[in-house]
């Protein structure tokens, strides 16, 4: 049932009866495979992959590194969760190496992103610096090349 | 006097037919918006390792020719793949042989053994050039057509029915192009009795090995006494998406092996270097890849498979290759009809059977090296092609 996985991490539109066919499997499986994934969190969301570059719509992405000091008792984590629960925050990695956190912030301009992490993720106790780098241009994104569609040139040759 | 070149041709090339289906993928060709099913190649890009690994070749000058043979490192490479996969040991310095696809491989073989005055014999519906290739030694082609009651598989009574003193070798195409048949174990121990006790070759095309979805790929060549008795035809195009590299090889006795190395160095000298590198890192980092490719495969097979039934195409389940090879016989059309027609009404393109023999008349091939969304929005289509006809 690994498979199901498979197949949604490359499309999350497949429908439990497309799955079934092309596992092999009947629909009532699949969709209850599936189910059973949502319960337990395996699966926690069906998104899309955006080029926002290519919309008219104003984005910045930065990529932040924060050296923390740990609690007692509870090490990163609470630190941790009083920064990924600012919904600026997309995204909020522990890190072994230089530093401990990397907090992916997604905002309209580099203003707010500096206002952010001056006002909000600075001043988080526990949190020692900031180091903030602006995400420039996105080549690839969870496994898509951004960038123009790949075109079938396979010629017909006789074999 | 006026020059006339045709009367300089060497009659078995002169008498050579054409392609019959050089018309149709001609008209394909014009169709740009169709889809078309109807190529024989995967649509994955080589894995960008294998890419970067001939990129790096090139920057390190490595733009000479490689030994006759191919390099050592590939050919040590080639019998650790062949040990691992298949399980027969070939030694890489007198029994492998790197070739310019495996169809050079299926050239040499047969121009190391066959002559006039024997007969080869070729399971069909198959592969185009098995035929023409070995027509041009001199030798006989021999047609042997195989059932779909059968899954188009080789029967040990269909054997028989061929085998003649003359007999030099046989083509084993399996998985099989065009019809996606295998042979399990216990469908080739059938045969093997046959085949064992008789100076006989066997040239077994092995080229769709690694997309065999009942279980790992046998050979032939696993089998008692056989070993000895088959050259071993693989290549890198369809494992590893590399078609257009160019790459491939032939592993058996050293006798046979020898022999196709002569007509080889001095006909081709060798395969391309660059190719040889990046097959060296395909064999020995990209067999999870490989793996990935064929689970894809597998699941556009069966979502294939569901379409042409969906549309009322009877159509054997094929568990090899990426090819299925329904029936056209609910429309009332031969195949070359209903290809034509699926074109010019529908968009979807598809090859007549009987481009890969006389037998293949009544089927078509589909080939599923297609994103998903092609190839259900081309079974659509098909679907209301066959409701439309249907008889």
């Amino acid at each position: 049932m690994e498979e199901i996985l498979e197949v949604l991490e490359k499309n999350g539109r497949q429908t439990p009866a497309e799955i079934a066919t092309m596992l092999g499997k009947t629909e009532a499986e699949v969709a209850a495979a599936i189910a059973d994934f949502e319960a337990r969190h395996v699966i926690n969301a069906y998104t899309a992959i955006i080029n926002w570059d290519l919309t008219g719509t104003e984005r910045v992405t930065a990529l932040i590194e924060v050296k923390l000091t740990p609690e007692r008792d509870r090490g990163f984590d609470k630190v941790a969760e009083r920064i990924y629960n600012f919904p600026e925050v997309k995204s909020c990695y522990l890190m072994s190496g230089g530093f401990d956190l990397t907090v992916v912030i997604e905002d309209t301009t580099m203003k707010e992103v500096a206002l952010f992490v001056a006002e909000k993720l600075a001043p988080v106790p526990g949190v020692t610096s900031t180091a903030t780098h602006f995400i420039l241009k996105k080549y690839k994104d969870k496994g898509f090349v951004f960038g123009t569609p790949t075109v079938d040139d396979r010629e017909h040759v006789i074999l | 006097m006026t020059f006339s070149p045709k009367g300089l041709l060497q009659p078995r090339v002169r008498d050579l037919p054409p392609s019959g289906i050089r018309k149709f993928f001609d008209l394909v060709n014009e169709m740009k918006d169709a889809i078309s099913l109807s190529v024989g190649e995967p649509d994955f890009v080589t894995p960008w390792r294998v890419r970067e690994a001939g990129i790096y070749s090139l920057e390190q000058g490595h733009t000479h020719y490689s030994p006759n043979a191919g390099f050592q490192q590939l050919r040590q490479s080639i019998a650790r793949y062949l040990s691992r996969s298949i399980g027969t040991d070939y030694d890489p310095a007198n029994e492998i042989i790197v070739t310019v696809g495996g169809s050079e491989a299926i050239d040499l073989a047969l121009r190391a053994v066959a002559g006039p005055g024997d007969e080869v014999i070729i399971p069909e519906p198959s592969f185009v050039a098995y035929k023409p290739c070995a027509t041009l030694t001199g030798a006989t082609a021999v047609s042997l057509p195989l059932d779909e009651k059968d899954q188009f598989k080789l029967t040990p009574e269909k054997l028989q029915s061929v085998l003649t003193d003359r007999t030099k070798a046989i083509i084993f195409p399996f998985p099989n192009n065009p019809t996606g048949a295998i042979m399990t174990r216990e469908d080739i121990e059938k045969i093997v009795p046959i085949l064992a006790d008789r100076d006989i070759l066997v040239l077994s095309d092995e080229i769709y090995s690694e997309l065999s979805y009942d279980g790992p790929h046998v050979s032939i060549s696993t089998f008692p006494g056989m070993r000895n008795r088959t050259v071993v035809m693989n290549g890198f195009s369809k494992a590893f998406a590399m078609t257009g590299w160019r790459l491939g090889y032939a592993a058996g006795h050293p006798d046979i092996i020898g022999a196709m190395y002569k007509i080889h160095q001095y006909g081709i000298m060798c395969a391309p270097t660059t190719a040889q590198y990046a097959g060296i890192e395909a064999l020995d980092h990209c067999m999870d890849e490989v793996a990935e490719m064929s689970r894809e495969y597998n699941r556009r097979r069966r979502v294939m498979l569901k379409g042409f039934r969906d549309a009322g195409m009877d159509c054997f389940e094929a568990m090899g290759a990426f090819y299925l090879f329904p029936l056209v016989r609910v429309t009332g059309m031969t195949s070359a009809e209903f290809c034509e027609k699926l074109l010019m009404e529908e968009k979807v393109a598809l090859v007549p059977g009987e481009a890969f023999g006389d037998c293949g008349h009544g089927f078509v091939r589909a080939c599923y090296a297609y994103s998903v969304d092609n190839i259900t929005e081309a079974m659509v289509r098909v679907k209301r092609f066959v409701e439309k006809y249907r008889k």
